[in-house]
């Protein structure tokens, strides 16, 4: 049977949504606040989604102990207290949460150790997510 | 189409062994939920239908009547009990949350699908804020 399972990281990052494609005006304009120079930072929670088949032995889809070290090996060391701008995958994109949400699927995508990786979610603050599918 | 939840809790304990393997390798594949001692959380279940609302009521389906279904076909199993020990599906199949989420939609397909109209579409089974398993009814 496929089921799916679910697991909810905390990471703490900083960022400033600016775009060199723009002028400083135009990027005030487009990202208001987030455009401040000196970067503003939110407790992220990244939801990872793994969709596979039930294993009869175990009951699980993936364990959760081996989805937990890649989740902090890829993402939570990468960008747990960081400044997200400062990330080589941020070089050339705004770090946006939707790009941050595209960025953490890409990172996990062929890196678990078992099921298939459905959807990543980012939440930035409480009121606002965003969703990667492949 | 409209997709309706109602979220229901639930306390209950379990352990996690499967009986085939060895002491050892229960401990090193389920770490510390292999204790036989069990352990307990209070789950938060998610179950969502999905259907078009009745034009006369407005309603996917009555949230009361889907109340009262969680509440005698999964809460009152479950609630206060231990799964391995006093779940018969759990007798023989280990209560991951995935297996949960999976036990849980047998347990309400029934009474959705002989009121007719509505369709159960997910059941989700937080262990933990942090911890959840889903089935949509796949083979």
């Amino acid at each position: 049977m496929i089921a799916h399972f679910g697991r909810r990281y905390t990471i703490s990052a900083s960022h400033r949504l600016h775009t060199d494609a723009l002028s400083a005006e135009a990027n005030r304009a487009t990202y208001g606040k987030c455009n401040n120079p000196h970067d503003h930072g939110h407790n992220y929670v990244v939801e990872v989604l793994v969709a596979g088949a039930v294993d009869p032995e175990t009951g699980m889809v993936i364990n959760m102990a081996a989805l937990d070290d890649v989740v902090r090996a890829r993402i939570v060391e990468r960008f747990d207290h960081a400044n997200l701008n400062l990330d080589s995958l941020f070089a050339n994109r705004v770090p946006t949460t939707e790009n941050l949400s595209s960025a953490v699927f890409a990172l996990l995508k062929d890196a678990l150790s078992a099921g298939k990786l459905e959807r990543v979610r980012v939440e930035e603050t409480e009121n606002n997510f965003f969703e990667c599918v492949e | 189409m409209i997709f309706l939840t109602r979220r229901a809790t639930f306390s209950a304990s379990h352990y996690y062994w499967n009986p085939a393997w060895t002491e050892e390798k229960n401990q090193q594949v389920f770490g510390r939920c292999a204790n036989r001692n069990g352990h307990g959380h209070n789950y938060t279940l998610e179950v969502t239908l999905a259907g078009e609302p009745d034009p006369m009521t407005g309603f996917v389906v009555d949230l009361k009547w889907l109340k009262d279904v969680i509440e005698r076909e999964v809460l009152a199993a479950w609630d206060h009990r231990h799964l391995n020990l006093e779940v018969p599906e759990f007798a023989a199949t280990i209560p991951t949350t995935e297996n949960i989420a999976i036990a849980a939609w047998k347990r309400l397909e029934p009474s959705v699908i002989q009121a007719g109209g509505a369709q159960l579409s997910r059941v989700r089974v937080y262990e933990t804020p942090e911890i959840f398993a889903e089935y949509r009814g796949e083979a």
